[in-house]
């Protein structure tokens, strides 16, 4: 055996308007645990996809080695068929399918198209022997935990002979117990000879854990280091995944901060699902008029579902809490009531949550605030032209007129679009979700100057992000929020890099028992 | 049936509601949907040696078709907002059945039978649509045994027996005609003159003496149409956006003009405009006002077009949904009610797959299945299309088999070019 497992040369990959791959180099040995750290949108996942023919050849530039013979997968059964198998964040179980059933999903254990049922329980016997997970074959993918659903997925990749594992974060929705199984069940692998290539947020883990650690920054390698005397510690990596040039990404701010504009009391609400999942945990925040507030944290912390929870309760199940408008109650049990009461929501996902795509550019500007372009319910076309025309040109939205349909903007143009439909709904508070998620640096930069502006009108801007650089460039204050809760407030202008991913370290590792999501 | 039609009403130009229809006719013309009306009239019309446009025929297109052209208006605003109503044929044959009884057994006066119809119309659209909005059951589901649960109440109302006939006043709901005004004049092309032969192609004019009034009505719809669309085109002008040349503004104006006055001359050939397609004209206008101009109509397009972020933009989608099914019963009842004027009895089979005609229609007009996009317009072309099938199917004495067979191929034809140019958008 080689003393090189895959090797990847100079990987680029593009997507429309972003780079998120720029030319990749590293190598991962037989055997090893090779973890891959960096922030979100660094790139990780998306090298991943490549590796696993997610991405077919043909899509990105570059080349990769795999047993020292070249890869040019076309599909994810060529990956598997050479031993490489990734297993994605979200599971891809069959809730309904038994656990045997879900194992051998496409790769079914018969002869001439019928089912060998007893061989298949056999092996997959065999196989939750292996992962240690204690269940029959029979259950249902739905009666088990998350735990256990992680499990299922690494026998199945067992089942198909695998050679090197890829684990996009495999933690982040386990408990301490069940991640510290599954990490025990890695080193297994690694004394056996599977190689493993750990996508994880959890430095401490990484630490714990990798062989090699190799740093991702804005699509780039910025480094491998070598983890197996485990001399690398959190910080090291922290500053790794962080370190970069600041200057001139950001508009300059001078804020003119008022009285406490909008404050969220106590906030508790429930997974909409699961009952005995608390997602938001009385968290607390207010903003001031002119003042713009960051959220930062990982995925998952609950940022969006707090954000969602306060706008009309469009996420969860509320529990408790309030929500006080220069210091008087506001009802925001639906969405009306809350758009009514002066809150905005501009969503992370303007496809999805924030655009009707089919529709024009006009009609997607006004659909907040259609009572601002008609009378007794009748619109009034000419009105409704002026309006969208006024913000196309105040926030410079790219398009040839306002009849143009959403959907052939670019990300950038489309976020302003999401934009200027708030901000015709003249809202006090402005809830930014992601708000330049997606798009490239010179777009970001305008509408940081549009969040700039909008703070100097006397607006309050809570501004959820997760990337670093921007929630330090942009905010006055930050609140840092992990698993759920507020894990630290800090002013800005004290605030670094480091001091925030400390912040969310800290609660993760004492929130363990309690992760949700 | 091309990308063109599929343009959702929003992006129809601005400036007035009917002058709407001037932009999304003009987007058809270029798609195909009215070019394939225009093709099948020819082939009937060659086919039949020229009995297809006689006025009697042109007459029958809105007397045996009218009530699928008012459940379609309903059907297109249940299926931009993403749902669908499969109950609407058997909704339609039990409110014909209470409109029967009301009348009948319980002698009441016809427009108060009618009156308490359409109520009876609503209290089921209330019925499905908290279902549907409410519930969350989906639409399939619920209309699904609605139509069951309809058919048997119809047999319960009738007790198995055709209920009729009818007064006077009400059968004219189907076979009225609006009455003469000015005293008919005399048709300009001559009497009994030979039809003018292009090819194969005769088209028969001159006849009888004309209605005068049903004239005036063609051309008093010929003004608003042209006067709408000169509107919306300069004040699309004043916003600086692209429009046609005048040239072509004029030529697509024509078309239009000779087209209505083509059918209103026929129709005064006849005996006039019917009181049923006068009734279906109205309530076009009114749609196409109701989806082009008002804030309520922006809104189903909106939950239809992303329900997401349209809640998310503050619309309460649920009440959205429950009123177009309030509509939708609505017009089921008017479309019952047209039904048994029509054959002057209720009978226990009324209404007997009509859904499938109204839905069909409604998909030819252009509507997506996927929600969000469709036009008034583009539905009534599409039922006017499936109404000129029909007859013409029958005027050629095509047996009832094949020309299943036929509407079959045609809706699956236009459903396929929906879903390409939806293919290519993205």
């Amino acid at each position: 055996m080689s003393d090189v497992l895959l090797e990847i040369r100079g990987i680029t990959k593009e997507f429309p308007g972003v780079k998120a791959l720029k030319d990749v180099s590293f190598s991962v040995r037989p055997g090893e645990i090779h973890a891959l750290v960096g922030e979100n949108g660094a790139g990780k996942s998306t090298l991943m996809k490549v590796v696993s023919g997610v991405y077919p050849y043909g899509t990105y530039e570059g080349e990769f080695y795999f047993n020292e013979e070249e890869c040019r997968f076309h599909n994810i059964r060529e990956s598997e068929h050479k031993g490489i198998v990734i297993i994605h964040q979200e599971l891809a179980l069959v809730p309904q399918l038994s656990i045997t059933e879900n194992i051998f999903l496409a790769n079914e254990q018969a002869t001439r198209g019928v089912i060998d049922w007893g061989l298949s329980y056999r092996k997959a016997a065999e196989l939750l022997k292996k992962v240690g997970l204690d269940e029959s074959p029979d259950t249902l993918i739905s009666h088990l935990g998350v735990g256990k659903q992680q499990l299922v997925e690494i026998a199945k990749a067992l089942s198909k002979d695998v050679t090197l594992l890829i684990l996009d974060e495999p933690t982040s929705s386990l408990n301490e117990k069940d991640s510290q199984a599954l990490l025990a069940l890695l080193r297994d692998f690694r004394s056996q000879g599977i190689a493993c290539v750990l996508i994880s947020h959890k430095l401490k883990e990484v630490e714990e854990i990798a062989d090699t650690i190799t740093v991702l920054r804005d699509g780039a390698v910025i480094e491998s280091l070598d983890a197996s005397g485990g001399n690398v510690s959190e910080d090291r990596i922290i500053r790794g995944m962080v370190g970069r040039d600041l200057t001139h990404r950001f508009p300059p701010r001078e804020a003119e901060i008022g009285e406490v504009l909008l404050e969220i009391k106590d906030w508790k609400v429930r997974h909409p699902v699961y009952d005995d999942q608390m997602v938001i945990n009385d968290v607390s925040i207010n903003v001031r008029a002119g003042e713009v507030v960051g959220i930062a944290g990982l995925m998952g912390a609950g940022r969006t579902e707090f954000a969602m929870s306060v706008f009309g309760r469009s996420y969860g199940r509320y529990v408790s809490g309030q929500v006080l408008k220069r210091g008087r109650e506001i009802d925001v049990s639906t969405i009306p009531k809350a758009v009514h009461n002066g809150l905005a929501y501009a969503t992370e996902d303007r496809k999805t949550y924030g655009l009707i795509l089919i529709n024009d550019v006009k009609t997607n500007i006004t659909l907040a605030n259609l009572d601002g372009v008609s009378t007794s319910g009748v619109l009034i076309p000419p009105k409704e032209i002026r309006v969208a025309n006024e913000y196309r040109d105040a926030l410079s939205i790219k398009t040839p007129n306002v009849n143009q349909l959403a959907v052939n903007l670019s990300g950038g143009n489309q976020q302003k679009v999401v934009l200027s439909k708030w901000l015709f709904a003249d809202p006090d508070v402005l809830i930014l979700d992601e708000p330049t998620r997606g798009i490239d640096v010179g777009a970001k930069f305008e509408i940081y100057t549009i969040i700039n502006r909008l703070a100097a009108e006397g607006k309050g801007i809570i501004m959820i992000s997760s990337e670093l650089p921007e929630v330090l460039g942009i905010s006055d204050r930050i609140y840092v929020m992990a698993a759920g809760r507020i894990a630290a407030e800090m002013p800005a202008a004290e605030a670094s890099q480091e001091s925030i991913m400390k912040a969310i370290m800290r609660l993760a590792r004492a929130g363990a028992e309690e992760v949700v999501l | 049936m091309t990308a063109t039609t599929q343009t959702p009403t929003q992006t129809t130009p601005p400036g007035g509601g009917f002058a709407g229809a001037a932009a999304a006719i003009r987007g058809m013309g270029r798609g195909g949907l009215l070019v394939a009306l225009l093709i099948a009239i020819l082939f009937f019309q060659i086919t039949s040696n020229g009995v297809m446009l006689k006025s009697l025929n042109v007459t029958n297109v809105f007397l045996q078709n009218g009530y699928i052209l008012v459940m379609a208006l309903g059907m297109l605003l249940v299926i931009v907002i993403g749902h669908i109503d499969l109950s609407v044929g058997s909704v339609a044959g039990f409110l014909g059945a209470v409109a029967a009884v009301l009348m009948v057994t319980f002698k009441l006066d016809p427009i108060l039978a009618v009156a308490l119809t359409l109520v009876a119309g609503g209290v089921i659209g209330v019925w499905q649509g908290f279902w549907v909005a409410y519930l969350r059951v989906p639409s399939f589901i619920v209309t699904l045994a609605g139509m069951l649960l309809f058919r048997g109440a119809t047999l319960f109302m009738l007790g198995g027996q055709p209920v009729g006939p009818f007064p006077e006043s009400f059968r004219a709901i189907s076979s009225g005609f609006v009455p003469e005004l000015f005293g008919g004049i005399a048709d300009p092309f001559g009497t009994g003159a030979p039809p003018i032969a292009i090819g194969p192609l005769a088209l028969p004019l001159g006849g009888g003496p004309l209605q005068l009034t049903t004239l005036l009505i063609g051309a008093l719809l010929c003004a608003v149409v042209v006067f709408l669309s000169y509107r919306s085109r300069r004040e699309q002008l004043k916003y600086g956006f692209e429009v046609p040349s005048m040239a072509r503004f004029w030529l697509r104006n024509l078309l239009i003009i000779l087209g209505i006055m083509f059918i209103s001359y026929r129709l005064a050939g006849y005996k006039g405009l019917p009181i049923v397609a006068l009734l279906a004209f109205v309530l076009i206008g009114f749609y196409m006002f109701l989806t082009l101009r008002t804030v309520l109509g922006r809104r189903i397009y909106a939950v239809g077009g992303n329900a997401k972020a349209a809640m998310l933009s503050g619309v309460n989608s649920k009440r959205m949904v429950f009123l177009t099914f309030i509509n939708m019963g609505i017009l089921a009842a008017l479309g019952g009610i047209i039904i048994a004027a029509r054959f002057n009895s209720a009978t226990p089979k009324a209404g007997y797959g009509f859904e499938l005609d109204v839905i069909a229609a409604t998909f030819v007009g252009g509507a997506s299945a996927y929600g969000g996009v469709g036009t008034v317009v583009g539905t009534v072309i599409g039922a006017l299309f499936f109404g000129l099938l029909n007859i013409g199917m029958g005027i050629m004495s095509i047996p009832i088999d094949y020309q299943f067979m036929i509407k079959a191929l045609v809706l699956l034809v236009a459903v396929y070019f929906d879903v390409r140019s939806k293919n290519k958008e993205a």
